[in-house]
């Protein structure tokens, strides 16, 4: 059945879309054994959907599966589950790290997968109380570590280990699958040292020269150029560039991954440049220890009256900023704003000093879900300010009308599609959802506005709507806003400035109007 | 560096995670001269309480491991114990073969008691110990139907000296004089005055090696994955329900064998209310001895069963030397046995929270070290 002239793998008008939203449309792909390609793409270019599609991951069938054909070895295929692509011959390293920490290395490399010995107790109780023959583990696992190349002890704990070598405990699992034929790395160099990504590379030529093909996923160009074959760069879900890597350099991946009709980005007009505005908040040798997304020694000025953006890829820290200053995750350094300290750690003393924030978390945080309209914009209010509220005597009573008055007028405004300001959180749709959370944090009339993602996961129409009123907000009021977003072009358009986080620091800050090579740049400059 | 770094603080953890049995062997040293008991006597006592509870915390050991903390659902196989022995009682068949189809029967009752347990508490992952424990005060009340109510009505009893007066339900006691200390007795030494039950002290090891060999099974190994990270362990393939439904049947079973040893040894028991407080004295034994909710050893079980039971031995004569008053003894039985519960859950839970402001403070010193750098 095997035909040897096909490639390894094929994928053929691959089409994906999560409910109407179109994230993949017509991926074709092809990698031959032994080689390897290069996937690059800003978030949300649809890398992650498609190695999802191609490793049967639940996520896909649930969202009602993909279309197009995958063929490997010139068989069409289509896993159901994760298992069936494993057995199929593909393995798969996430991002997140994905081992028992207080097992060992060989342990974790060979997790469900134990050489075992038989014994009178399993022959009647069947294989599960097969003792494990420790001495065949090690030896494999030995055997897998061998075949990256590097020097890893089979011996050591998870939990012991730095985060290069459980990366490679990672990858030495997958290794371990006599059947593998394909191996896809996603963001595998993300939390290695230059040292360490360095070995993975070598790592990485070398499976590929014992004829184990794979998908290399990463934001470190130069990586994609020194190891891989093919360059796949995509955009928006489709592929926008196939070349041969010797073919490309970085300014080029870096145009091709960002540069989209750059004409629609910010009208210079709209670009204020407010050199003579005060420094409303400084930040200085700020860490945050907020988990996938820490930052460390970042220093910041914002000034006042501006919209500073805050961009940079997924993973590299940018909603650690917020995050942290606003006391929702351990932090340390110091913040001062309008000279004055702001302790960390205390979101309430945040507040209380006319800060807010929308977080990119709408549901855990942002929202009451199950509570009406009027309720979640006045909550806040209510809460920290004292807002809404009459008083009798001794009682306080919520001011019922100036509820309905003010989540009626934000409704108006921000043109939320609801049935009336008595409808549940929970029965909006993501964008309305969102602005919403825009109310909640307008009620509060603050000094200082924290917007992170305002636009996740909303369609285009909404998009425009959020982002103007953020603009308005700030120029009528004179509020500063932080707006954090992996979307570069959507902090082109509302933003001043806009700072780009990279490797958990702040790579640099550039006005607005720079072109979004810049930006490109920026981005990948520090990425650990 | 590193390693330098937590040996020196290895001497303090190594004071701090063992705080809660150095507290009891100060307590035990306190007490002892104030009872004034003869060593022998002493032994005798403790080497009795050692062979009847020790079983019963064994049993406490798997569900550890596989990561469902204390199971305080080991209630069930106490009850399957004593339904079990009610009819073996009934049958009239005496000594070890009394003892011996006790086990084989209370085994059926146990598996299904677990299985209902073990699917319960896959429905409450993380909230497994306070599942449990109402599980037990749930089953309790089955338990009452069944030997309250349909015992002697519906499940055949013969003799008249077990059921209640009005014909059907079992006495308040249960009598075990057919089978008292059967397994005590045989084969026991004599060593200076202290009665050694050799052939129940051969059971516990027996299921020792089995615990021992147990962890080097595929299994064992599975239900230490799923301890550690469930999601890990689903993404590797197994079965994680499976195996902690497993768990949970192999400690009812064992909680079940363990109930008939040591009711064996006390020669008869209250039908109602013998299995009530029998799970929480085996946790706070088991805490007692070092362990915590995700850690246990065997060498915690021995540890603890002696210096808590050395505890009850000498506390109520410490206390009447003290207060003049003996009921203080069962008193600090309760009040010690809560406690230690209490202690080991916030210990749990502030050793998770540690773990989690350590990750920051790291962060704060990379960022120091760097700077150093710099400069």
């Amino acid at each position: 059945m095997e035909n040897n002239n096909a490639p390894l793998l094929e994928m053929r008008n691959i089409k994906k879309d999560f409910f109407g939203n179109q994230v993949l449309s017509d991926i074709n792909i092809t990698l031959g054994p032994g080689e390897v390609l290069g996937l690059v793409g800003e978030n949300g270019a649809g890398k992650s959907t498609l190695m999802k599609i191609l490793f049967g991951m639940d996520v896909i069938r649930e969202t009602g599966g993909y279309e197009g054909e995958i063929r490997l070895n010139g068989q069409a295929v289509k896993f159901a589950t994760p298992f069936e692509a494993l057995a199929a011959g593909i393995g798969m390293v996430h991002q997140e790290f994905s081992l028992i920490p207080g097992f060992t290395a060989a342990e974790n490399i060979l997790l469900n997968r134990e050489p075992t010995k038989p014994n009178i107790v399993s022959q009647v109780f069947g294989p599960r109380l097969d003792t494990l023959d420790y001495k065949t583990i090690s030896q494999r696992a030995d055997q897998a570590i061998d075949k990256m190349g590097v020097k890893i002890s089979g011996d050591m704990v998870i939990s012991d280990m730095p985060v290069g070598h459980k990366q490679f405990t990672e990858i030495a699992r997958e290794l371990s699958k006599d059947q593998l034929k394909l191996l896809i790395l996603d963001e595998p160099t993300a939390v290695l040292t230059e040292k360490e990504a360095e070995a993975l590379l070598t790592s990485i030529r070398s499976m590929s020269a014992q004829g184990i093909s794979v998908i290399f996923i990463t934001h470190r160009l130069h990586e994609i150029l020194s190891v891989c074959d093919t360059v796949v760069v995509m955009r928006d879900g489709y592929v926008v560039k196939e070349a041969p890597a010797k073919e490309l350099d970085v300014q080029e991946i870096t145009r091709w991954m960002v540069g989209r009709n750059v004409e629609s980005a910010a009208s210079a007009a709209d670009v204020r440049e407010l050199p003579d505005a005060k420094t409303i908040m400084s930040i200085r040798k700020l860490w945050v220890d907020m988990p996938g997304e820490t930052v460390r020694n970042i220093d910041l000025d914002i000034k006042e009256g501006e919209i500073l953006g805050i961009g940079g890829l997924a993973g590299q820290g940018k909603l650690g900023i917020p995050n942290g200053i606003m006391g929702l995750y351990e932090a340390g350094g110091t913040v001062e704003f309008e000279g004055k300290p702001i302790p960390l750690n205390s979101p309430r003393k945040c507040l209380d000093a006319s800060l807010a924030f929308v977080s990119e978390d709408r549901r855990g945080v942002g929202l009451l879900l199950d509570e009406s309209l009027e309720w979640n914009v006045a909550f806040g209010a209510m809460q920290i300010q004292n807002k809404f509220l009459k008083k009798f005597g001794l009682f306080t009573w919520r001011d019922e009308r100036a509820i309905r008055a003010v989540t009626d007028k934000y409704i108006d405004e921000l043109k939320i599609k609801c049935t009336g300001s008595k409808q549940k959180a929970k029965e909006l749709s993501g964008g309305n959802q969102q602005k919403v959370c825009l109310a909640k944090a307008f009620a509060l009339q603050p000094k200082f506005l924290f917007v992170s993602e305002p636009t996740r996961g909303i369609d285009v129409g909404a998009k425009a709507l959020v982002l103007e009123a953020l603009k308005r907000f700030n120029r009528e009021f004179g509020v500063t806003v932080v707006v954090i977003s992996s979307e570069l072009e959507e902090l082109r358009q509302c933003c001043d400035r806009i700072a780009i986080v990279s490797g958990g620091r702040v790579a640099g800050i550039l006005p607005a109007t720079e072109s979004s090579e810049a930006f490109g740049t920026l981005m990948v400059s520090q990425v650990v | 560096m590193k390693r330098k770094q937590t040996s020196k603080v290895s001497l303090k953890r190594l004071l701090q995670d063992n705080s809660v049995p150095i507290m009891f062997v100060l307590i035990c040293l306190v007490c002892l001269p104030l009872a004034g008991y003869s060593p022998a006597y002493l032994l005798n006592e403790l080497v009795t309480r050692m062979g009847r509870n020790t079983f019963l915390i064994l049993a406490l050991l798997i569900p550890i491991m596989a990561g469902m903390g204390l199971n305080f659902g080991m209630t069930l196989g106490a009850m399957a114990g004593e339904i079990a022995l009610i009819l073996v009682v009934d049958w009239q068949i005496w000594g070890i073969p009394g003892i011996i189809l006790a086990m084989i029967i209370s085994i059926p009752i146990s598996i299904l008691l677990g299985l209902f347990c073990g699917n319960l508490l896959n429905k409450a992952k993380g909230r497994e110990m306070v599942t449990s424990y109402f599980i037990s005060y749930f089953m309790n009340g089955v338990y009452q139907l069944v030997v309250l109510f349909l015992m002697g009505s519906i499940i055949p009893i013969m003799h008249s000296t077990l059921k209640l007066p009005r014909g059907y339900g079992i006495r308040n006691t249960v009598s075990l004089l057919s089978m008292r200390q059967q397994l005590d007795n045989l084969l026991a030494i004599n060593v200076g005055g202290v009665k050694i039950p050799v052939l129940t002290f051969l059971i516990i090891a027996v299921l020792c090696l089995v615990i021992i060999w147990f962890r080097r099974t595929k299994l064992g190994q599975d239900m230490r994955a799923v301890a550690q990270d469930m999601n890990v362990a689903r993404d590797a393939g197994i079965n994680v329900d499976r195996t902690r439904i497993i768990a949970i049947v192999m400690s009812t079973v064992v909680a079940g064998f363990g109930m008939i040893i040591y009711l064996q040894n006390l020669g008869n028991f209250p039908t109602y209310s013998a299995h009530t407080q029998i799970g929480t004295f085996s946790i706070a034994a088991l805490l007692v001895g070092g362990a915590s909710v995700e850690r246990a050893s065997i060498g915690n079980a021995f540890l603890g069963v002696t210096l808590f039971h050395m505890m009850f031995i000498l506390a109520p004569e410490a206390g009447t030397a003290i207060t003049g008053d003996s009921m203080i003894g069962e008193y600090f039985r309760t009040f010690v046995s809560y406690g230690v519960i209490t202690v080991a859950l916030i210990m749990y839970e502030s050793r998770k929270h540690r773990a989690k402001s350590q990750t920051g403070y790291l962060l704060a010193l990379a960022q120091k070290e760097e700077e150093a750098r710099a400069k």
